[in-house]
């Protein structure tokens, strides 16, 4: 017998969106419904299988009465709120907070970026070539992979990931404060003499690059990296019983790195490093 | 959770400090010999974990005896708490009175802030980094404002040691600056708390009153001078009738939100959970303002009966009271009276005989301004980065360990004493209806007599200006402070209310009146406050972490330019400033530009 989760039946809140009327089950966010109505609000820091930080404030919405605007990714829906996703006052906030943070780090290797400081029409620019930027040179202090904090925008998600909410391993932190905040190890330093278990589920939750496979990061940095020559394919780990999938990126008939499907029951999307680094004996053609 | 505590040792003396606040440890999980017992099962985990609010009072303990924090104590302090030596860290590098990097033992804290710096705060800096140079034995910190306005320009020597040494030169020379570094040990005496109440003597002060009348360690003379009567009325009324009575009052928060203060009482009373908390922000930050530490070092054991009062109406049995790390003296006079009142059955498991059960735990903040804000001081206190909260859920609801929660600054508590003293009626009766009481006042700057005024809601900005004895010249006078505005010497008939100011498009805030004369550069004070709130960001959002810094940018730029040669920056602020205002997380980012903001519209700062 095929047991199917059914879930608790939900209530659904009824209000409103941009205007129209719209309905979420309770405990939805504002992200979840503008997701299901079909609008796209821009995401930073959210991320599929973690609770929202809410740090990056680009999906920042009007909620009538609120005296500030308010994240749609942790803001809860409410019964009767009513919420606005494109007003002049959203669309400025977003606009300067892609402003601010494209003109700080490197998002070059971030996802879907460019496309919204287009449609926002952010100028990063415009702050002159004074200001002042992340600038740190990345570190490669183990062969599996590389910290970028030039590429950083401390999204959190990779605190969360070696934290309480999957690895247990609370190899990272942030440390100081500010613009000087970093994501950092104990004492600032080298992974290798740190608690890091390199399971390499911070890698698998960057939404920027700043942590990348050593692999990926070597190939970038010689030019051969092409993510349109590359193929996906998805298939169980062979070193224990557990089952987790496994998706290898392929291009030129070598592995070049492997991620894990968020959507899996089971693992979320987290490896431990067998799984996520353990690939070279597939390719080992002696 | 499979820690990894690294291989550094601590020093003795570091394990010491450590041991003094925790106890020695038991096991060779934390630290100590193995035993036999060591091998069948282990201690520490989940019991330990639960002890996480022990961490920023161990980085006190370390930094206080040694100076610093090392890698081994460090260590050594996460191993005994449990806590990720990664997360420590991040604890650790998050405040400005810690150091992770060796330091000579002797730190002085040079004030640079707004008051201090009219007062000549860049000139003693300049004179004290000469003179204690490398070698000296002494590092030289400018920071931000040290809550000694009235006394200004400040400086706050700590010498770490068993114990640690603490003294204050203000208003300080270059010289005295160094004597006190040189010796915080045998340094004078500060003037006492009432010196900083230039209307001391006059009989009709509500909160400060006794200040400069009762002997602050004498808890008979406090009762002598009408102390702890409110608290008979609290017990005779119940915990209703005493949220009923401030709720009638009309008392609102006067840490700068102005929220009706019977109805957060009420709204944290009636919630199921338990336990409830009550927690006392006195983690007085906002540069220009001392009236906290005043109260606290001229009246100690008022605060600690109004903390009583308080928790009993919210129905909370224990109270935090998150005292500023920068105020020494304070600390010591809070301890005192805390000691003595829970020695003669005022805390305690039954207070005032009345089978009513609650104590209360002094926190001390580490140098950080966003603890002030509500959310953040309760991650301080837990023992993580005082980085704020999100928003939904409210304190009230999920608070500090996400229990209902209570958090009121101190003057807003002390208001509560006269209330039950003399009723509802007759105080809602002091001030105007949307603003009732009486109010303090930090007046510094440019007045003959700066210090803590208190005055019935209502009375003008020229009137509180005329007291303090303002000086020929006024240019500018803030309002609020850093998170304030300006105004104009012309507007000093706005009435001091939540209403007018607000009417007036300015802000109360927290009672900060600092006034600035023609010789103050108004440039200079700009960057000084946009430094601020670059410094005191917590970084945990983007539009406040990278927004400030290029406001402070943008205001280097203009600081020698007016006209049509700035216009272009200050579109630029304004920019940035609405999206702060509009997007950061806490109060920190949205207040961050007011001030400049009311500098550019009111005074016309870059024309």
């Amino acid at each position: 017998m095929t047991a199917i989760p059914l879930g608790t039946p939900r209530l659904l809140l009824a209000f409103t969106l941009d205007g129209e009327p719209v309905r979420a089950p309770e405990g939805s966010t504002v992200l979840d419904a503008c997701r299901a109505a079909g609008k796209d609000v821009p995401t930073l820091c959210q991320g599929d299988t973690l609770t929202p930080k809410n740090a990056c404030r680009v999906c920042v919405v009007e909620v009538e009465g609120a005296r500030t605007l308010a994240p749609a990714c942790s803001r809860k829906a409410e019964e009767g709120m009513r919420v606005r996703t494109d007003t002049e006052r959203v669309r400025h906030s977003r606009r300067v907070v892609l402003e601010l943070l494209a003109s700080s780090v490197d998002l070059s290797t971030t996802a879907r970026v460019a496309e919204w400081i287009e449609e926002y029409g952010a100028e990063p620019d415009r702050f002159g070539p004074d200001a002042a930027r992340v600038d740190e040179e990345p570190r490669i202090d183990n062969t599996l992979y590389v910290r970028d904090y030039d590429k950083c925008i401390l999204c959190y998600k990779c605190v969360d990931a070696c934290g309480d909410q999957w690895q247990n391993t609370f190899a990272i932190s942030v440390s100081g404060r500010g613009f000087d905040a970093r994501i950092a190890v104990e004492h600032d330093a080298p992974l290798t003499d740190s608690a890091c278990v390199y399971c390499g589920n911070c890698i698998e939750v960057c939404p920027t690059g700043a942590l990348s496979f050593r692999s990926e990061f070597d190939m970038r940095e010689a030019g051969t990296w092409d993510e349109s020559a590359q193929t996906a394919t998805t298939t169980v780990c062979a070193y224990c019983g557990v089952g987790c999938n496994l998706t290898l990126h392929v291009q030129d008939n070598e592995i070049v790195k492997v991620t894990s499907p968020h959507d899996n029951p089971v693992t979320h999307g987290n490896l431990c490093i067998k799984g996520r680094f353990g690939y070279q004996h597939v390719q080992n053609r002696d | 959770m499979d820690l990894h505590f690294g291989d550094s040792k601590p020093t003795d003396e570091e394990r010491a400090a450590v041991d003094t606040l925790l106890g020695p440890p038991e096991s060779s999980w934390e630290g100590a010999d193995r035993s036999d017992a060591d091998l069948r099962w282990a201690r520490g985990g989940r019991e330990a974990r639960a002890r996480r609010d022990l961490l920023l009072p161990g980085l006190h303990a370390v930094n206080d005896r040694v100076g610093w924090i090392s890698e081994g104590a460090l260590g050594y302090l996460c191993r005994r708490l449990t806590v990720p030596p990664a997360e420590a860290y991040g604890v650790a590098t998050f405040y400005a009175m810690f150091s992770v990097k060796p330091r000579p033992a002797t730190v002085l804290h040079v004030c640079t802030d707004l008051a201090c710096m009219a007062a000549g705060a860049p000139e003693l800096c300049e004179g004290v980094e000469s003179r204690l140079g490398p070698g000296s034995g002494v590092t030289v910190e400018r920071g931000p404002c040290l809550g000694l306005c009235e006394r200004a320009p400040a400086a706050l020597a700590v010498r770490a040691g068993d114990p640690v040494r603490t003294a204050v030169a203000a208003p300080a020379t270059v010289e005295r600056a160094v004597l006190t570094a040189g010796a915080p040990g045998s340094a004078a005496e500060e003037p006492p708390a009432a010196r900083a109440l230039p209307q001391a003597g006059d009989p009709s002060l509500m909160l400060l009153g006794r200040v400069g009348v009762v002997d602050p360690a004498d808890l008979d003379d406090y009762r002598a001078h009408g102390g702890y009567a409110a608290l008979r009325r609290a017990f005779a009324l119940g915990p209703a009738g005493v949220i009923r009575e401030v709720t009638d009052a009309g008392l609102v928060g006067r840490g700068g939100a102005a929220f009706p203060t019977g109805r957060k009482w009420q709204a944290t009373a009636s919630q199921p959970d338990t336990p409830h908390y009550l927690v006392c922000n006195a983690d007085e930050s906002e540069p220009g303002t001392f009236k906290d530490r005043v109260v606290m070092e001229g009246d100690p054991y008022a605060l600690v009966e109004a903390m009583t009062v308080a928790a009993y109406a919210i129905g909370a049995h224990k109270g935090y009271l998150y005292l500023r790390g920068e105020y020494p003296r304070a600390l010591r006079r809070m301890e005192h009276a805390i000691g003595q009142a829970r020695a003669r059955g005022l805390l305690g498991d039954d207070v005032l005989g009345q089978g009513y059960a609650f104590d209360i735990e002094i926190r001390r903040g580490a140098g950080a301004y966003i603890c002030g804000e509500e959310t953040a001081l309760f991650n301080s206190i837990e023992g993580y980065r005082g980085e704020p909260r999100s928003k939904p859920p409210f304190p009230v609801e999920k608070g500090l360990f996400g229990r209902p929660t209570a958090e009121n600054n101190v003057e807003t508590l002390v208001n509560v004493l006269p209330i039950l003293t003399g009723g509802a009626e007759a105080y809602a009766a002091i001030g105007t209806p949307g603003s009732t009481g009486p109010k303090l006042y930090c007046v510094s700057g440019s007045v003959e007599r700066p210090g803590v005024y208190e005055l019935p809601f209502g009375a003008t900005l020229g009137e509180l200006l005329e007291l303090a004895g303002v000086r020929e010249g006024l240019r500018a006078v803030l309002l609020g402070g850093a998170a304030g505005g300006f105004v104009r010497p012309d507007e000093l008939h706005v009435p001091l209310t939540f209403e007018g100011t607000r009417e007036a498009g300015t802000t109360l805030g927290s009672g900060v009146v600092m006034a600035f004369d023609d010789t103050v550069p108004l440039p200079r004070l700009l960057l000084r406050i946009a430094a601020f709130f670059r410094d005191e960001s917590c970084g945990q959002c983007v539009p406040c972490r990278v927004g400030t810094v290029r406001q402070e940018e943008a205001l280097h730029r203009i600081a020698e330019r007016a006209g049509a040669a700035a216009a272009d920056d200050v579109a630029l602020l304004r920019e940035v400033g609405r999206a702060m205002r509009d997007a950061s997380i806490c109060g920190l980012g949205q207040t961050a530009w007011n001030a400049v903001e009311s500098a550019i519209d009111r005074l016309g700062a870059y024309e």
